[in-house]
């Protein structure tokens, strides 16, 4: 992506009570694009979108909107007249329906002739053409929250700021909204960041995806790089690899590693794709879906790995199960209610665990020997 | 209970013939703490901003002053006010005192605490992002004061209510900063205790009562404001 730069920081730093809770030393965002900041609670993940949007003064360091500086409280007023932000509460105002959507208009200094066909319009895109009239006391969570992205979009705002604004739905709810957000940011063109705590379905709305972790950006990276190629165990852990293993490389030929792994019998060797020395200790990560589980070693399938193991625990996750084996190491993988029933899956059942060389990956390769 | 019966008798009298004096006592009342009131609103509600909006050393502190005083005792209040108001007092050049200024000043200290430390909790009861989200709106900070206060409505206009309560009712400052002079400073709760400690128990009995309609008037004027546009 070779666009613009719409808001670049630099040296952000942010001080709660002396407390240093954010710690950005540099970010961009660039036009059109979604990033999605994602991090466990407490991550910093609301104190940067704060920063960002321009409701949190910056202890040190500087931002900057087009080019433009934002210095001054008169600054940062000036570019929140040109984005907004979505919050996790909908934080509607005690009126109509369409008075919330028109709020920022009016505050903005539309006439009423501006706003009212504005307010048609992007009341009836989400879906809300029936309710205009409502007191916003009467909704449901999820109607109160599409006011609130009506409320939102109806500025055209240059940039906007999503601070998890799904957390608090049910699940249902929850995957309707994320799918009509996607597509009104792919329809407007809107650039946008979003806070996410979690994996969920809301960072695959993401071009690019931040890790955080204790007001640090640990990773910043396309959403497939960064998923797929954590570079650091924390990362790995919140992109959704469950295993992490360490190994020594044996041989590295052609792109195609062979490993033998640190914990476990010593005959437990795994082939993984990657580049690294021989004799070098490796990172690396197996996403529990790419786990596949049978009764015995088959010889006729793809998989590169397979270890014989038991079963420790069975977790169930909504629509499948996370299974925890002992192969002489970790490892996790998930099954459906059938191969559940199937491989009659309970804690002390043997079982083979397979995934192919592809489905690993190596997270790591510096800084391993000294810390073992 | 023929005591009763003769006073409300001659208490409807009263009214409905238009007694002048009457009138000119129940009209003194009103104007004495409507202004009061709206003095303490303006003074009371920009404190409860201030405390609401900002964060500064002693803020605790002045917050339990604030509710401290929100149970001052009006005769505390009058003495207060007397002493500032003397001739040689701080403020005796001001030559307000036994005039309706000085109720109005000292029913304005009585209230502002009210409407201070009932807005204060008003505000604060508002979702804490609901500030951040205004903002994020493009509002400028009074659009965003504006906006608070409105939200706020409901529990603020019952702080009004309260504070009016408070100072339509009282009588200890009213006596000791007005004297209850005929014709000047005569208010309605200071003229009750007058007639009722002369035995006029009918002329005392009708004051009490347009004393009740007005606190009745003018909180339902506030009730409807508070509830207008409210279906549940």
């Amino acid at each position: 992506m070779s666009r613009e730069t719409l808001l670049q920081v630099r040296n952000l730093a942010l001080d709660r009570g002396g407390v240093p809770v954010l710690d950005v030393p540099e970010l961009d965002l660039r036009a059109g694009e979604v990033l999605a900041l994602m991090g466990p609670n407490g991550a910093g993940k609301s104190s940067l979108m704060l920063s960002l949007a321009g409701l949190f003064a910056p202890t040190h360091g500087e931002l900057s909107f087009k080019g433009t500086p934002l210095r001054s409280r008169a600054d940062r007023e000036a570019f929140r007249r040109r984005t907004t932000m979505v919050f996790q509460d909908p934080l509607l105002f005690d009126a109509t329906v369409a008075q919330n959507i028109e709020s920022g208009l009016k505050l903005r200094g539309l006439s009423a002739a501006e706003r009212a066909p504005r307010v048609q319009d992007w009341a009836q895109r989400l879906g809300l053409g029936a309710l205009l009239q409502r007191p916003a006391h009467q909704l449901s969570g999820g109607e109160a929250q599409r006011t609130a992205l009506a409320r939102a979009f109806v500025l055209q705002p240059e940039l906007l700021f999503l601070d998890e604004p799904f957390s608090s739905l049910d699940s249902q709810t929850r995957e309707d909204l994320i799918e009509d957000l996607g597509r009104l940011l792919a329809e407007t063109g809107t650039s946008a960041v979003l806070a996410t705590h979690d994996q969920s379905k809301a960072a695959r709305l993401a071009h690019r995806l931040a890790v955080m972790k204790e007001g640090r950006i640990l990773q910043l990276g396309g959403l497939r790089e960064v998923m797929n190629h954590p570079e650091d165990p924390f990362v790995a852990t919140f992109v959704g690899m469950e295993t992490l293993l360490k190994g020594q490389v044996l041989s590295c030929q052609d792109g195609l590693l062979s490993l033998r792994l640190r914990k476990g019998p010593a005959d437990r060797e795994l082939v993984a794709i990657g580049e690294a020395q021989p004799g070098q200790t490796v990172l690396i990560g197996v996403r529990p879906e790419h786990v596949a589980l049978s009764l015995q070693t088959d010889n006729t399938s793809s998989a590169r790995n397979a270890f014989p193991g038991a079963v420790t625990k069975v977790i169930p996750r909504g629509p499948f199960s996370k299974i925890e084996l002992d192969c002489g190491f970790f490892l996790a993988a998930y099954v459906t209610p059938q191969s559940l029933s199937e491989l009659d899956l309970r804690p002390g059942r043997a079982i083979v665990a397979a995934f192919k060389a592809t489905a690993v990956h190596v997270i790591r390769t510096e800084g391993l020997d000294t810390e073992l | 209970m023929d005591l009763i019966w003769e006073g409300l008798r001659k208490a409807l009298e009263l009214l409905l013939r238009l007694d002048p004096e009457v009138l000119r006592i129940t009209w003194l009342s009103l104007k004495v703490s409507g202004i009061a009131t709206l003095i303490s609103v303006v003074l009371g509600l920009g404190l409860a901003v201030l405390m609401a909006l900002n964060e500064f050393p002693g803020k605790r502190l002045v917050i339990a002053l604030v509710n401290t005083g929100m149970g001052l005792p009006p005769v505390v209040v009058g003495l207060f006010v007397t002493v500032f108001l003397w001739r040689n007092g701080p403020l005796g050049f001001l030559g307000i005192l036994y005039t309706p200024a000085a109720i109005i000043l000292a029913q304005a200290v009585i209230a502002t605490p009210i409407i201070a430390g009932l807005g204060l909790a008003a505000l604060q009861h508002l979702p804490p992002g609901l500030r951040l989200q205004i903002l994020s709106l493009g509002a400028t900070r009074p659009q965003m004061v504006w906006l608070l206060l409105k939200e706020a409505r409901l529990p603020l206009l019952a702080a009004v209510m309260a504070g009016f309560g408070g100072v339509i009712s009282e009588v200890g400052a009213s006596i000791m900063v007005g004297g209850n002079l005929k014709g000047s400073t005569r208010v309605l709760t200071t003229a009750t205790v007058m007639e009722t400690s002369r035995g006029n128990f009918d002329v005392a009995f009708a004051l009490s009562f347009i004393l009740l309609i007005l606190a009745f008037g003018v909180n339902a004027l506030l009730t409807h404001l508070q509830q207008r546009g409210r279906r549940s």
